[in-house]
Order: structure tokens, then sequence, then C-alpha cells
């Protein structure tokens, strides 16, 4: 019993944790954009068309000039990250544009956006590295590297607290703590500060915020950078702090639905998010690991694994355990009075 | 808004310009991947029309008819079906079902049994987030999207578990050889007319033109399809005039489920005559596109569907002559779903501007 304690539940959590990044970054950007009245069903898209980028760029950044390189070294993986991040707020942007300026339906911008991010990333990738959409396997200095925090190789043999600190809580990549960190941020943004109480506002009714003087507009388009900021990071940890080490066709795999789904299922609010994703993201470790999970009544095959944070999703959509109720203003483009 | 619209302009000229700026970008997308649009255009329309291409071209109109249909019909009552892909995928398995519970002798009632496993399947899997829009107020378009995912879990467990044939490919054994459904080269050849043999075009083609005509029918020529329209532009004015939205919401979804599952008579039943993996092939998406250039009107959709159609068999070709990837058509595909749809006011604001400034000089 101490054996599965301490090995294959540590394991397990430790996986849950490197799956929940891209989903809880990406739940976050959600968080944003829906809390400022915007839907955003195109998550899927900008970490896609992200994870593109940071791939991209941290190739060529650390290619040798001689194969057309930028020979940036260490600083390559750096360059890949703020590529995907200006490529997400570039896709963010197009949304803001339809759904803020145009008053477009938001819904169907989104899927729009997940489809040209689909198809143009294997595009591109195609004609600059003709590796069929892939984009060059990443090396030392092109990817981010586990990082061992401070004691964790001393404490490693203490006991149980040992053990969850040396496995648990050290040995991941930079973007991990910065998504544990943005949520602590993302509290005190929403909760304590005028912005975010603005944003609040905003989302469930714009009209009184603008009475109150406050641009609607400009507060919305601040959400979306945001947004496209948090899905740049998400796409870039698939393809910079993964096994993956690079970038690979439709790489995202449905992750910012997964993302979408843990958003309702949090309620929109970002401590809940972070265990929802939490959540999720022990699902896919325990279906990465066992391809049937035999529960002693019954046998569960590892698709139903791969599906229960959707059916989750539907059963509390459909309100039977706590009921889910959006930003009131979501998605309703907003038309000043004259 | 579109009062003050002429109706040549809200109906015409509007999605003619929206599909010029959806075009006219993705040239500059094939100019960016360094190849010659002109040439490409080329290319696709030689794909498309050749005596092969023109097989595989109406095969994928069919099924864009159906997905087309399917999401138009729900947008008449306001719903936005993103679920095709799911409702479709089910379909298969539906049809999969009855082909392979009975040695069908005929063809003829193969294809009765089939039309109706497909469109019940469809429908029950819209039924739930049909149901839990209605009662529970859960939005639509996440649900759909859940059971989208959903259905891709369990089709991938039934093709390698209980359905999968023998050997280790994930997909079903073979459909009985006399349910097999007459190809467009066996129907036209008995008009006298010549037609590919191998061409993957089959009776659906005339099942999904049918399908458009009984569309039309419902949402113009019933009393229930005009209660759909008056749902779709006003949900109190509807509940005001004693029209029960669950009653609506429920129809409209069933009808959209099953039109959805009847792509599955295409491709399972009409050309793979088993149930493989990834069967929709994104069909159920580009549904989304092929309603929204429509209009949401059956005449549209079929314009749209033959577009997408054109566009799918020319991808192919580009591929084969250029080694442009197919993605190119899922970005043409995102941009008239762009365009036409949440970038419409781009065209609609300017025209509303020239045609009402007009009209009030005349008068």
């Amino acid at each position: 019993m101490m054996d599965f304690l301490t090995n294959d539940l540590l394991q397990l959590s430790d996986s849950a944790v490197r799956f929940a990044t891209p989903l809880l970054l990406a739940c976050l950007a959600g968080l944003y954009s829906e809390r400022a009245g915007i839907f955003d069903i195109g998550l899927e898209g900008k970490m896609l068309v992200a994870a593109f980028a940071a791939g991209a760029f941290s190739a060529i950044a650390g290619m040798p000039a001689s194969e057309g390189g930028w020979e940036m070294g260490a600083w390559s993986v750096w360059v890949g990250l703020g590529a995907a991040i200006i490529a997400s707020i570039m896709f963010s942007m197009i949304h803001a544009f339809a759904s803020i300026t145009l008053r477009g339906n938001q819904l169907i911008s989104g899927v729009a956006i997940n489809f040209f991010a689909a198809g143009i990333t294997v595009l591109i990738g195609q004609y600059w590295f003709k590796m069929g959409g892939q984009t060059p396997q990443l090396r030392e200095g092109q990817r981010f590297e586990p990082i061992t925090l401070p004691f964790a190789e001393s404490l490693k043999d203490v006991p149980v607290l040992g053990d969850i600190y040396y496995q648990l809580i050290s040995g991941h990549n930079i973007i991990v703590y910065m998504g544990f960190a943005i949520v602590a941020l993302t509290w005190w943004v929403l909760y304590r500060t005028r912005f975010g109480l603005r944003m609040r506002a905003v989302g469930e009714n714009p009209g009184a915020v603008d009475t109150a003087g406050i641009s609607v507009v400009k507060l919305r388009y601040s959400a979306l950078i945001i947004t496209g900021i948090l899905c740049g990071l998400a796409g870039a940890y698939l393809s910079l702090g993964t096994a993956a080490a690079g970038f690979g066709k439709d790489m995202t795999a449905g992750r910012g639905f997964i993302a979408l789904a843990a958003l309702i299922f949090a309620k929109w609010k970002p401590i809940t998010a972070m265990w929802a994703t939490l959540l999720f993201g022990m699902l896919e470790a325990i279906g990465n690991k066992y391809q049937t999970l035999d529960l002693g009544f019954i046998v569960l095959p590892g698709q139903f694994m791969q599906a229960l944070p959707y059916i989750l999703t539907v059963v509390i959509l459909a309100g039977f355990v706590g009921k889910a109720i959006p930003p009131k203003a979501g998605g309703e483009p907003y038309v000043k009075e004259r | 808004m579109n009062k003050n619209l002429p109706k040549w302009v809200d109906l015409g000229l509007i999605p003619l310009l929206t599909l010029a700026l959806a075009f006219a970008v993705s040239g500059l997308v094939v100019l960016s991947i360094g190849q010659d649009p002109i040439e490409v255009v080329k290319v696709m329309i030689q794909g498309a029309f050749n005596p092969f291409g023109i097989g595989h071209t109406l095969y994928f109109t069919t099924n864009f008819i159906f997905t087309g249909l399917a999401v138009a019909v729900a947008f008449h009552a306001r719903l936005f079906n993103i679920g095709g892909e799911g409702q479709a995928g089910l379909a298969g398995v539906g049809v999969a079902i009855v082909m392979l519970s009975y040695d069908w002798p005929h063809w003829s009632i193969a294809l009765v049994v089939g039309v109706m496993a497909a469109m019940a399947f469809g429908a029950a899997w819209a039924a739930i987030p049909a149901y839990l829009q209605a009662k529970r107020g859960s939005h639509i378009v996440i649900t759909t999207i859940m059971f989208n995912l959903i259905a891709t879990a369990l089709i991938g467990y039934l093709l390698v578990g209980p359905m999968q044939a023998e050997g280790s490919l994930p997909e079903s054994p073979g459909f009985p050889a006399a349910a097999a459904l007459p190809s467009m080269h066996v129907i036209l050849g008995w008009f006298g007319i010549e037609f590919d043999k191998f061409a993957p075009a089959n009776i659906s083609f005339f099942l999904a033109l049918i399908a458009a005509l009984l569309v039309w029918i419902l949402i113009w020529k019933t009393r229930l399809g005009y209660e759909m329209r008056a749902f779709g532009h006003s949900e109190k004015a509807a509940v005001y005039a004693g029209i029960s939205p669950m009653k609506i919401t429920m129809i409209a979804m069933l009808i959209s489920g099953a039109l959805s599952g009847m792509m599955a008579v295409n491709t399972v039943q009409g050309e793979a005559e088993r149930l493989v993996l990834g069967a929709v092939e994104g069909a159920g998406f580009i549904g989304i596109a092929v309603a929204l250039m429509g209009r949401s009107h059956p005449v549209g959709v079929l314009l749209a569907a033959f577009l997408f159609g054109i566009l799918t068999q020319g991808g192919a070709e580009l591929q084969f002559s250029l080694g442009i990837p197919a993605q190119m058509i899922t970005v043409i595909q995102a941009l008239i779903i762009m365009f036409t749809g949440s970038l419409e006011n781009l065209v609609r604001i300017p025209m509303e501007k020239i045609f009402i400034r007009a009209g009030k000089g005349a008068s």
C-alpha cells in the first residue's frame, strides 16, 4: 500500500500536473474572455497556432546560420515563446475585431479560427520545413528543461514529504510554475483590482459600465489580449515543454475544448479552474498509464477515460450537480445606445 | 436591419462580396506559401471536373448537402448545431449495426433500413443536447461540441472492441454484397449515360436532392416550419403565440441530427461498405460553412455544397500535382466561415450605408 502511495500515486500526480498545465493556461485564457462577455470557442485554434509558432521559431532561432538559422543558442526557446504569444494575440485580435468591433457572431468566429489554425499551421509548416507539417526536432536550448527546485536533491530521502517535494513539486519546467502563479495572479486581478471589477461588470452588464463612462470596447479588447497571451503560453508549452519537442500536426488534440469544459466545470472561477484542470489532467494521466481500468465490479476501457471530461461537463451543464451560470452578457454584442 | 436593404443586395450581392473576400484572402495564403493562385485554381477545377474527378466531387457534394441542410434547419430555429460530426459518426454505427445484423437480399430493402437507421441514430445523438437545451438551458453549442468528442471516443472503442472485424485494423466487417447501393455509374447506365465506373458517387446523391426539396417544403410550406422560423426570430413572441419552445427545440434538433446522419448512407453504406475510423472526415463541420454561405436556404445549400465538393476534390488534386497539403481546403473553409459568418458586417455595414442613403434619396 505504501508502495502504491509513494510510487504509483506520486507518478500519476506528477503526470497529472504535466497534462494539466496547458489545460490550466488555456482555461484561464478563456476565463478572461468569457468574464468580459466574449464567448471563446477558439481556444483550441489559438493554442494550436501558438504551438506551431513556438516550435517553428525556436527551431529557426537555434539553427546554424549555414542552414538559414539565427544561431541564438539558449535564447532560442524564448524566441519561440515570444513568437507563440504574438501569433496567439494576432488570432485573438481577429476574434476581437469580429466580435467587438463588427458585432459578429462570436461562436462562428471561434469555429472559423479553429479551422484556420488547423489548416494554416500545416500549410506554412510544410512550406518552411518540408516535413509533412511537422517542425524540426528541438534540441537543448530550443526547449524548456525541467527545473530542480532548491534542496530537492537533499530532501529526496525524507519519507513522504521529501518524495512529494522531489517528485511532484520539483522537476517541472518554467511554464508549469508560471501556470500556477498565474492562477493566483488571476484571482488577485479579478477580485482585488479595479480592472478586474470592471471586467467582471462588463461581462454581466455592459450597459452599466458604459453609463459609468468606462469604454466597453477598450475593456473587452484588453481582456482578449490577455486571452491571447495565455493561449500563447499554453501552446508554447505543448511544443517547447513536453517530450514532443517540436510541433506536430493537430497537436492540441482537443485540449482547447477540454479547457473550455474545465472553465464551465469551474464556473468561471480561477482557483476552481485550477482544481478542474488538475482533475482532467489526472484523468488523462490515468488513461495514459492504464489501457483499461479494472475497478473490480466493472472494467472501464481507455476510451472511457478519454471521454470522461466531456461527460462530466455535460452533467455539470445539465445542472444536476450544481448549476453553471455563465456571465450574463456572454455572446451578446454590445450596441451603444444613442 | 435587412428590411432596409433590397432583396437582391441582401441575398445576392452581400454573399457574393463576402465570398469574393474569402477567396481573395485564400489567394494571399496561396501566394504566401510560394504558389501561383491562378495555377492553383486551374488545377483544382481540372481535378474536380475531369471524368475521374466529377464522381468524387458529387460524392463529397452529397455529404455536404446533408450536413449543410442539418445546420440550416437548426439555424432557422436559432439553434447552432455544431454536433453534425458526432451525429453523422453515430449514424455510421447505426448503419453498420443493421447492415451486419441480417443478410439483406436486395439493395432497395437495404437502402430503406439503412436510411432509417442513419436517421434514427443521428437524431438520437442530437436528442440529448436538444433536451438539455430545452429543459435545463444548457448551451447547445457546448453540449454538441462535447457530444462530438464523446462520439469520437465511443466509435474508437467500438472499432477496436465489439464491432471490430478479424485482424488488427480498426474497422467493422464488410457489409453483405447484395446490400451494396447502386453507384452513379450504374444509375446513369440505366439512362444510357457514361460515367466513371470506380467513382464513389452513388444513389445517395439523389436522396440528398430529395432531402433539400423536403426541407424547403418543411421550412416554407408547413405550419411546423412557420413555427420554427417564428421561434428563431423571437422566442418571446413565439411563446406568446402559443408555440412551445420545448417542442420546437426538440423537433428542429431531431430533424437536424437525422439529416447529418443521412450522410452515413452515402459514406458508410454507399462507399466504404463497412464502418471505418474517421468516416465523417470533417464533413459535419463543413456543413456549418455550407449553411452560412447558402443563407440556410435549400437552394443556397445545394450551391454551396457543390462548391465545397469542388474544393474538396480539387484540393486532393492540389496535393497530387502541386504538393500543396490538403489543409489548403481547411483554410479556405475557415475563411468562408469567417467572412460569410462572423465578419459579414465588414460588407453589410457599408452596403446599408450605400443603399439606405440611395433609398432615401429616391423617396
